[in-house]
């Protein structure tokens, strides 16, 4: 039993009108609880409603229905004032698909310091947390730079660092690493990987990148506004029928492992990444 | 295309660069008014000597300054012949088909090129010169705040200004993506008339302005993701004081400008 979820969902519904004026649903009740410092993967073809899902947790987008929590706070409570938005987006940041559309500042540590700008911190105390942050993403010798001349992963581990400013609870990539370069993915994903290990940051990681989802706790599969899967990845792998059928792949290696069984190759276990399935499979040649 | 300067500021390690940028937009105002305020040969000799002195100070390339005389040259130009031609006065100096100068016009004419001259060069020197764009901007939210009593939105004002020198770079490299991805689909660019030319740039346009409005909406989301709220409750990074050293020029801006009234009364040659 999970002890105090850090967000907790019941049946939550969600639809937008389209230009007929018609209610198209998106989300068709998502019970989901997800405990303080856990690292989550929110798997879903486009359409799916992962990222609209994403878009509620943090109050960008209101619920037509059903329970929702965050951070102990109730987001469908009609007396929620304007202060208890801006406290939950402290706690809860976003880091988005395209990193230029969400840097504000011309000077890489200006953007840094929006967020705890905004919060009315103290100069001396956003100095001492735009420092640590750039530090905690690597990117302290850029802190004077202009963010258009960064690459893309730079972009997004500077956005990263402008929510950690903000000194969050829990942050939510938004198919953050969509628009990189594999290099660019790894340093973005080996970034909030260590914030989740290190300072106990609860991450969200929407994506459609399976061996992204394959390097969480938990992968979630959200197929037409419904949960379909919830386990870890191992668990959710092994059924790659289901995968399938909600739009999705498999990671390469699990694809392989399920390809040679059905040749009649011995294999034990689902691995989930590539060093796991080299292993298996050089151990299964051994016994050969 | 990456290389795109914004504005032109210079940098350098100069007394005018370390100024308070509030105190130089002060100082620049000044600068007009006090252009404005010299009626004859001794004040603009003294206002001459004053942009030079300028120039020293920040310590920039003096032909770098010059060059953004450039755009402007057509307007002193313009000027300059308009006070020739069309200044009236008492000594004639030459007369001839239908046309009379006379030495009125002659020092009218020399005296609005130098007045032209010392204010683009003063308040490029102060402004874009030795103060970069975000300082400026934060300086104008400082200066515009006292409007806030009568509702003008002085901190929208400057981050909207901020906005637009954040993305001036990323919409440039859109445009020249789009254009490529135009002339590979066969548009032609640079044949034809203004007219033909014009219509070009359509398909260039279009697409640029869909995706800035796309951009402005993320942007939007992203701030409001970062608890941005406008200018209440909202503190700075970076807080920049006003020093001995910018009351100082304040001081001597001042002194500069009542040297010029007492020059007017010590007037040799023509009085404007």
């Amino acid at each position: 039993m999970m002890k105090e979820p850090f967000i907790h969902t019941k049946d939550l519904c969600y639809s937008y009108s389209d230009e007929n004026g018609l209610q198209q649903p998106v989300l068709r009740g998502i019970t989901l609880d997800i405990a303080k410092g856990e690292y989550v993967a929110i798997l879903g073809h486009n359409g799916s409603g992962k990222s609209t899902l994403a878009k509620l947790f943090n109050m960008i987008l209101e619920p037509d229905s059903g329970e929702l929590f965050v951070a102990g706070q109730d987001l469908t409570s009609p007396t929620l004032t304007e202060d208890d938005f801006y406290a939950l987006r402290r706690q809860v940041g976003m880091v988005f698909q395209n990193p230029d559309n969400q840097l504000v500042a011309t000077i890489v540590e200006d953007d840094v310091a929006f967020g705890p700008e905004n919060l009315g911190v103290p100069s001396a105390e956003i100095r001492a947390r735009v420092d640590a942050a750039l530090a905690t993403v690597g990117m302290t010798s850029y802190a004077r730079h202009e963010p258009h001349r960064l690459s893309g992963g730079q972009k997004q581990r500077v956005a990263i660092a402008g929510i950690l400013a903000m000194e969050p609870n829990c942050i939510i990539l938004d198919e953050a690493t969509a628009m990189l370069d594999p290099s660019g993915r790894k340093e973005v994903i080996e970034t909030v990987e260590a914030l989740n290990r290190e300072k106990g940051i609860t991450v969200l990681s929407i994506t459609h990148y399976m061996n992204e989802a394959a390097r969480a706790d938990r992968v979630i599969v959200i197929d037409d506004g419904v949960v379909i899967m919830d386990g870890t990845p191992r668990e959710v792998f092994a059924d790659p029928a289901r995968l399938l059928a909600a739009g999705l792949d498999v990671p390469q290696c699990t694809s392989l492992v399920h390809a040679l069984r059905a040749e009649g190759v011995a294999l034990e276990g689902d691995p989930v990444t590539v060093e796991e399935c080299a292993d298996l499979i050089c151990r299964a040649l051994e016994v050969i | 295309m990456k290389n795109i300067a914004f504005g032109q500021y210079y940098p350098a390690h100069s007394p005018l660069h370390a100024m308070d940028a509030r105190m130089k937009v002060i100082l620049s105002v000044l600068y007009i008014v006090a252009a404005f305020l010299c009626k004859n040969v001794l004040a603009f000799g003294a206002l001459l000597v004053s942009a030079a002195v300028l120039l020293i100070l920040s310590r920039i390339p003096a032909r770098i300054v010059l060059r953004s005389l450039r755009p402007l040259f057509f307007i002193m130009l313009f000027t300059a012949v308009l006070n020739l031609f069309f200044a009236t006065g008492t000594s004639v100096l030459v007369s001839f088909w239908r046309i009379t100068i006379y030495v009125e016009g002659v020092y009218s004419a020399v005296f609005m090129l130098v007045r032209i001259i010392v204010l683009i060069f003063g308040t490029s020197i102060f402004l874009t010169y030795t103060t970069t764009p975000i300082a400026l901007t934060d300086a104008i939210e400082s200066l515009l705040s006292p409007l806030r009593l009568i509702r003008f939105p002085a901190h929208e004002f400057a981050m909207m200004m901020s906005i637009a020198l954040r993305f001036i770079p990323t919409l440039m490299e859109e445009t020249s993506k789009i254009m490529n991805a135009q002339k590979a689909r066969g548009v032609d660019f640079s044949s034809g008339g203004l007219v033909k030319r014009a219509k070009a740039l359509v398909p260039i346009l279009i697409p640029l302005i869909v995706s800035s409005v796309r951009r402005a909406d993320e942007l939007a989301m992203a701030m409001e993701c970062r608890c941005y709220r406008g200018g209440k409750g909202r503190t700075k990074m970076k807080v920049s004081h006003l020093r001995i050293g910018d009351f100082a020029a304040l001081a001597c801006m001042i002194a500069f400008g009542a040297t010029l009234l007492y020059l007017n009364h010590r007037g040799i040659g023509y009085t404007m």
